[in-house]
C-alpha cells in the first residue's frame, strides 16, 4: 500500500538501467547508451527522494490509507496563490530571450530585465504570502 | 473436459490458427497491396509481408468483429434504467489476452529475424557499384571500371547493374541525408554524410525500375529520380566493355560530373547517362 | 493573492460550507476576489482557467495546422500541380507537422484537459505549483507565436520537416530566421511541457484526497502520472538537442556536421529518443479519456482496472527502448533489439483494447457523441496499431519507411487521438461550462470525422505500398498515384468539414444553452461530485472514497455488487454518516 509512488519510479529507473546494459554491450552505440543511463538516473533520483521523504514524513498519510475518511484529512492543505502577474512577466521575459536568439542580442536587455523583475516579484510575493 | 483443459485446448487452437498462415506464407496468398519483389531478398521480404498481413487480418478481423458484436448486442434498450452486472475482473481471460499476444509477437519476431538476416547479408560481391547521392541527384560509379553515370532532378540518371549476381552497393551522401529507394526491390536505405552504407542486391528479373529519393533533402526532393536498368549478365558485360573502351566520353562526363554537386539544378550533366540507358 | 485552503470535511454537498478560508480578506467565496477582465486572464493561477486557456489555444492551433493540411492535400490532387511552389510546399508540411505535434496534440493532451481534470479527479484544490502552471501556459503561448512568426520573416518558416534531420538544418542548408524561430519555439514549448510534467506528478503524489490511494485513482489520472514521468524523461533530451543545433548554426560548433568531425546521425538518435516516448506522451492522455468515457456509457466499471494500470506502466517502460525503429533504414542501428522492443509494445496496447471491449461486454451501451467518438478512437487506433506492427519489423520497414504507408499509419494513430480529443471535449464540456454540447450536431461531426479519417488514411497505405515517398510536392513520374491521392484529399476535406461542424456546435450551444447539472452522464470520478463549473478551489464537500468509483458508489448505494470483487462494495450508509 505504501510508497507505491517511489516503487513506480524505481521500477522504471531500474528497467531503463537494465535496458541500458543490454543496449550498451550489444549495440556498442554511445549516444543511446548515454541517454538510457540518464533515464536510469531520472528514475532513481525522484524515486529515492520520494522514498526518503515518505519515511521522514512518518508515512501514514490519509491518502495512502484504504479506510481513511474525508474527515481524516481535515485541516489546512496548503497556501495556494489565487492570482499572480509574475508568471506572465517571466513568460514574456523568456519569449524576449528567445527572440533575442533569433533577431539580435539587443533584445536580451529587455528580456533579462523582465526575467529579473519576475524573479524578484515572485519571491517577494511568496515571502509576504499575500497581495503584491 | 475440465474447464482448464478446455481452455488449454482452445488456446492451442488459437495458436495454431495464428501460426498457420506464417507457415503457409508464400503459397497462393494475396499480395496485400505490396510488390512481389524482383530480388532474392525482396521476395523473402514480400513473403514476410504476406505472413504479417495474414496475422493482421486474423487478429484485426477478430477484434473488429468482437467490437461490432458488442456494439450491436449490448445496445441499451429504451426506458431500461436497470444496471447491468458490474463485472470488473476476469483474471483468466486477462491472462489469456496477455499471453496470446506475447506468443504472436515472438512468432512475428522469429520470422523477422530470419528474413532480416537474409536482407542485410553481404556475401562476396560479383560486381560493385558506388552510389553517391547529392542535392538533388545521383552519381553511379563502378570500381575498376570507367563507367560513370550522373544526373540530377528531372534528368533521371540510370544505374546499370547485372541480373542474377550479388551486386554490392556502397552508398554515400555528399551533403544531407537522402533515401535510396527502389520500390520494386522492396528496399530502401539512407544515404548519409560521413557514413558508408553497404548492402547487396541480387536481382532475379531484368528490366527497368524506377527509384527516387525517399528522405526529405531540400528544395527539389520531389524531383530526385533515378532508374535502375537490370541487364542479363552477358548484356551487362558487353555494356561495361563498351564503357571501358569509350575513354573520351567517359572522361568528359567525369569532368562534368565532378562539378555536378556544386552547380545549380536543371543543368544537363548526364552525357554518360544517355548512353548508359540505351 | 494567496488563499489558505482547508480540505472539505463533509460528504453531503448540501451542508458543505465554503472550503476556502481567505487569508487577509473576509469575503466568503474564493472566486469573487481578484482582478477581472483581461487582467484576470493574465494573472490567474487557477488550474481551471489555465486548462481552458490551454485547450482553446491548442484547438486554434489544430485549426491552423488543419488549414495547412488542406492546402497540402489540394496540391496533391494532381501530379504536376502548381498551387504552391516546391519551397512553399516544404514549409507547409513542416509547419503542419510542427503545429499539430508540438502545439496541438501534446498541449491539448497533457496540459489542456489534464490541467483541468487531474486536480478535480484526485480531489485537490489546485495543481501543486499554480504559478509554475501559469508560466507553463505563457511559455506554450509564446512558443506557438514564435512558431507562427516564421511566416512573417524573410525566407519564410522552416522547411526541413518536423523532424529536422541534420545536416538539412545547418546554417548553410537552412539559412534565415525561420529555422531559428522553429528552434526557439520548440525550446519554449519544451520547457512548458517539462513544467507541466513536474506539476502533474507533484499534484498526483502529494495532493490526493483522503482514501484516494494510487489504485483508486481514475485511469485518466493514472495515465497523466505516467505521461508526466515520460515528459520528464524525454523532453530534456530534445531541449538539449535543440541547444546543440543552435550552437551548430551560430557558434561554429560541429556537433551534427561532418566537416568538423561531428555526427549527423546523433541528431536522429537524440530526436527520436525524445520522439518515440513523445508518441506515448501524446497517446496516453487520450487512452485515459477514452477509458473514462467507455465505462460511463456502458453503465459498468472499467474491466481490468489493474491490468490497465500495469499496461500503461509497461508502455512507459518499453517506450524508452524503441526510438531507433524510426532509424532502421540508416543501416547504423541494432535491428533485433529495437524490433523486439517495438513489437512488445503491441502487447500492453492490445490489453487496453481488449479491456475496452470487455468493459462494453455485457453493459448497456448509450451512444452519445462522446461514446461514439471513443468507439471511433478504438477502431481507428486499432488500424494504426496493427499497421504499426509491420513497421516494427526491419525488413518490412525497409520498403515502407518514408512512404505514404508510414504517413497513413501515424495519421490513423493521430486521427484516432483527435477523436479521443473530441470524445473528451463532448464528455467534459458540461463540467467545464455548465452547458451541454448539442448531440445532433455532435453525431454529424462524428460521422464526417470518422468516415473522413478512413477515406483519408486507407488509400494512403496503398499508395505508399505502390512506392510514393512522403513529402512529395509533385509526382510527375508516377501519374498512376493520382486516383488514390484524390481519395485522400476527399477524406481530408471531410475532416475539415467535421471541424467546421464542431465550431457550429459550440456556437449553437452558446446561443441556446442546455443546462448540464453537476453530473449529466451519471459518471463516477470525483470531478462529477462538484458543481458545473466547479467553484474556485474545486470542492465544498467530498464523498467517501472507497473504490475507484467514489461518485458512482455515492449515487448508487444499492447497485449490484461487483463481479469478481476484489474491492470493497460501495460505501455503506453507516460510513457516510460517519464521514
Amino acid at each position: 500500500m505504501m510508497k507505491q509512488e517511489s516503487v513506480i519510479l524505481l521500477f522504471l529507473g531500474i528497467f531503463f538501467g537494465l535496458m541500458a546494459g543490454v543496449y550498451w554491450f550489444w549495440g556498442h552505440e554511445d549516444g543511446g547508451g548515454v541517454m538510457l543511463v540518464g533515464a536510469l538516473f531520472l528514475g532513481l533520483l525522484p524515486g529515492l527522494y520520494y522514498f526518503w521523504w515518505y519515511r521522514r514524513s512518518g508515512g501514514n498519510r490519509p491518502e495512502d490509507r484504504d479506510d481513511a475518511t474525508i474527515a481524516d484529512g481535515a485541516g489546512v492543505v496548503d497556501s495556494f496563490p489565487s492570482t499572480s502577474i509574475w508568471p506572465f512577466v517571466l513568460g514574456m521575459g523568456c519569449f524576449t530571450m528567445v527572440l533575442a536568439l533569433v533577431f539580435g542580442t539587443w533584445l536580451a536587455v529587455p528580456g533579462v530585465a523582465l526575467i529579473l523583475s519576475a524573479l524578484i516579484g515572485a519571491t517577494a510575493e511568496s515571502r509576504r504570502g499575500g497581495t503584491v | 473436459m475440465k474447464p482448464a483443459q478446455q481452455r488449454r485446448s482452445r488456446r492451442r487452437a488459437i495458436l495454431l490458427a495464428l501460426s498457420a498462415p506464417l507457415i503457409l506464407a508464400g503459397c497462393q496468398l494475396p499480395s496485400f497491396g505490396a510488390y512481389g519483389g524482383v530480388s532474392k531478398a525482396g521476395t523473402d521480404t514480400f513473403k514476410l509481408w504476406q505472413g504479417f498481413s495474414v496475422a493482421a487480418v486474423i487478429i484485426g478481423g477478430f477484434t473488429f468483429l468482437l467490437m461490432i458484436y458488442v456494439i450491436v448486442r449490448y445496445r441499451a434498450k429504451k426506458k431500461d434504467t436497470s444496471l447491468p452486472k458490474q463485472t470488473q475482473y476476469n483474471i483468466p481471460l486477462e491472462i489469456l489476452y496477455t499471453i496470446v499476444p506475447i506468443l504472436v509477437v515472438i512468432g512475428l519476431f522469429a520470422a523477422t529475424v530470419v528474413v532480416e538476416n537474409k536482407v542485410v547479408a553481404n556475401p562476396t560481391p560479383q560486381a560493385t557499384i558506388n552510389v553517391t547521392a547529392f542535392q538533388w541527384g545521383w552519381k553511379f560509379t563502378y570500381p575498376g571500371h570507367k563507367a560513370y553515370i550522373v544526373g540530377q532532378t528531372t534528368q533521371t540518371p540510370t544505374m546499370v547493374m547485372p541480373a542474377d549476381q550479388d551486386v554490392r552497393i556502397n552508398l554515400r551522401s555528399a551533403d544531407v541525408v537522402h533515401g535510396f529507394y527502389v520500390p520494386r526491390f522492396n528496399f530502401s536505405r539512407y544515404a548519409q554524410p560521413g557514413l558508408l552504407n553497404v548492402f547487396t542486391f541480387n536481382i532475379t528479373k531484368p528490366g527497368l525500375y524506377k527509384g527516387q529519393c525517399a528522405q526529405l533533402c531540400g528544395l527539389y526532393h520531389s524531383l530526385m529520380y533515378f532508374n535502375v536498368r537490370v541487364l542479363p549478365t552477358d548484356e551487362y558485360d558487353a555494356w561495361m566493355a563498351k564503357q571501358d573502351a569509350n575513354t573520351s566520353i567517359v572522361n568528359a562526363a567525369a569532368q562534368s560530373g565532378a562539378v555536378a554537386a556544386q552547380i545549380s539544378p536543371r543543368v544537363p550533366t548526364n552525357r554518360a547517362q544517355s548512353q548508359g540507358a540505351n | 493573492m494567496t488563499d489558505l485552503i482547508e480540505r472539505p470535511t463533509t460528504s453531503t454537498p448540501d451542508e458543505g460550507g465554503p472550503s476556502s478560508v481567505d487569508h487577509g480578506h473576509h469575503d466568503d467565496h474564493g472566486e469573487h476576489h481578484g482582478p477581472s477582465g483581461i487582467l484576470k486572464w493574465l494573472t490567474s493561477t487557477d488550474h481551471k482557467v489555465i486548462g481552458i486557456n490551454y485547450t482553446v489555444t491548442s484547438i486554434v492551433m489544430m485549426v491552423i495546422g488543419g488549414a495547412f493540411a488542406e492546402v497540402i492535400r489540394a496540391q496533391l490532387v494532381s501530379p504536376t500541380s502548381t498551387l504552391v511552389t516546391l519551397q512553399q510546399y516544404n514549409q507547409l508540411f513542416t509547419m503542419h507537422g510542427s503545429v499539430m505535434i508540438y502545439l496541438f496534440v501534446g498541449p491539448f493532451a497533457f496540459a489542456g484537459l489534464a490541467n483541468y481534470l487531474v486536480p478535480l479527479q484526485v480531489g485537490a484544490p489546485d495543481m501543486a505549483f499554480p504559478r509554475l502552471n501559469a508560466l507553463s501556459y505563457w511559455l506554450y503561448l509564446t512558443g506557438s507565436l514564435t512558431m507562427i512568426l516564421g511566416f512573417f520573416v524573410s525566407g519564410g518558416p522552416a522547411a526541413f520537416g518536423w523532424v529536422g534531420y541534420a545536416p538539412l538544418t545547418s546554417a548553410i542548408n537552412a539559412p534565415g530566421a525561420g529555422a531559428d524561430l522553429w528552434i526557439g519555439a520548440l525550446m519554449l514549448t519544451g520547457f512548458s511541457a517539462i513544467f507541466s510534467g513536474v506539476n502533474l506528478i507533484a499534484t498526483i503524489f502529494y495532493l490526493r484526497a483522503p482514501g484516494m490511494t494510487l489504485f483508486r485513482m481514475p485511469i485518466f489520472t493514472w495515465n497523466m502520472l505516467v505521461t508526466g514521468i515520460l515528459i520528464l524523461l524525454a523532453f530534456p533530451v530534445l531541449t538539449a538537442g535543440l541547444i546543440m543545433l543552435y550552437c551548430d548554426r551560430h557558434f561554429g560548433t560541429h556537433i551534427f556536421e561532418v566537416q568538423g568531425g561531428g555526427v549527423p546521425l546523433l541528431w536522429q538518435h537524440i530526436f527520436w529518443f525524445w520522439g518515440h516516448p513523445e508518441v506515448y506522451i501524446l497517446a496516453l492522455p487520450f487512452f485515459g479519456m477514452v477509458t473514462e468515457i467507455i465505462p460511463v456509457f456502458s453503465k459498468k466499471p472499467l474491466f481490468g482496472y489493474k491490468g490497465m494500470v500495469f499496461a500503461t506502466l509497461t508502455i512507459a517502460a518499453l517506450s524508452l527502448g524503441v526510438w531507433a525503429h524510426h532509424m532502421f533504414t540508416t543501416g547504423a542501428v541494432l535491428l533485433p533489439f529495437f524490433s523486439i522492443m517495438s513489437l512488445l509494445i503491441a502487447v500492453p496496447t492490445g490489453i487496453k483494447i481488449f479491456n475496452w471491449i470487455g468493459t462494453m461486454w455485457g453493459g448497456k451501451l448509450h451512444f452519445s457523441t462522446a461514446m461514439l467518438m471513443a468507439i471511433g478512437f478504438v477502431a481507428t487506433f486499432l488500424i494504426g496499431g496493427i499497421t504499426g506492427i509491420y513497421l516494427a519489423s526491419p525488413p518490412l520497414d525497409f520498403f515502407t519507411h518514408d512512404t505514404y504507408f508510414v504517413i497513413a499509419h501515424f495519421h490513423s494513430v493521430v486521427m484516432a487521438l483527435t477523436m479521443g480529443a473530441f470524445a473528451g471535449i463532448y464528455f467534459w464540456f458540461p463540467k467545464i461550462t455548465g452547458k451541454m454540447l448539442h448531440e445532433g450536431w455532435g453525431k454529424w461531426q462524428f460521422w464526417t470525422l470518422f468516415i473522413g479519417t478512413q477515406v483519408f488514411t486507407l488509400p494512403g497505405y496503398l499508395v505508399g505500398l505502390h512506392g510514393m515517398p512522403r513529402r512529395m510536392a509533385v509526382y510527375p513520374n508516377n501519374p498512376s498515384w493520382q486516383t488514390l491521392n484524390q481519395w485522400e484529399s476527399v477524406g481530408a476535406l471531410l475532416i475539415g468539414i467535421s471541424t467546421l461542424l464542431f465550431v457550429v456546435n459550440v456556437v449553437a450551444s452558446y446561443r441556446k444553452p442546455i443546462v448540464a447539472g453537476d453530473n449529466p452522464w451519471d459518471a463516477s470520478a470525483l470531478e462529477w461530485f462538484t458543481s458545473s463549473p466547479p467553484p474556485h478551489h474545486n470542492f465544498t464537500s467530498l464523498p467517501p472514497i472507497r473504490s475507484e468509483r467514489p461518485v458512482w458508489d455515492y449515487n448508487h448505494p444499492d447497485a449490484p455488487a461487483l463481479g469478481h470483487g476484489h474491492h470493497e462494495p460501495a460505501a455503506t450508509a453507516a460510513e457516510k454518516v460517519e464521514a
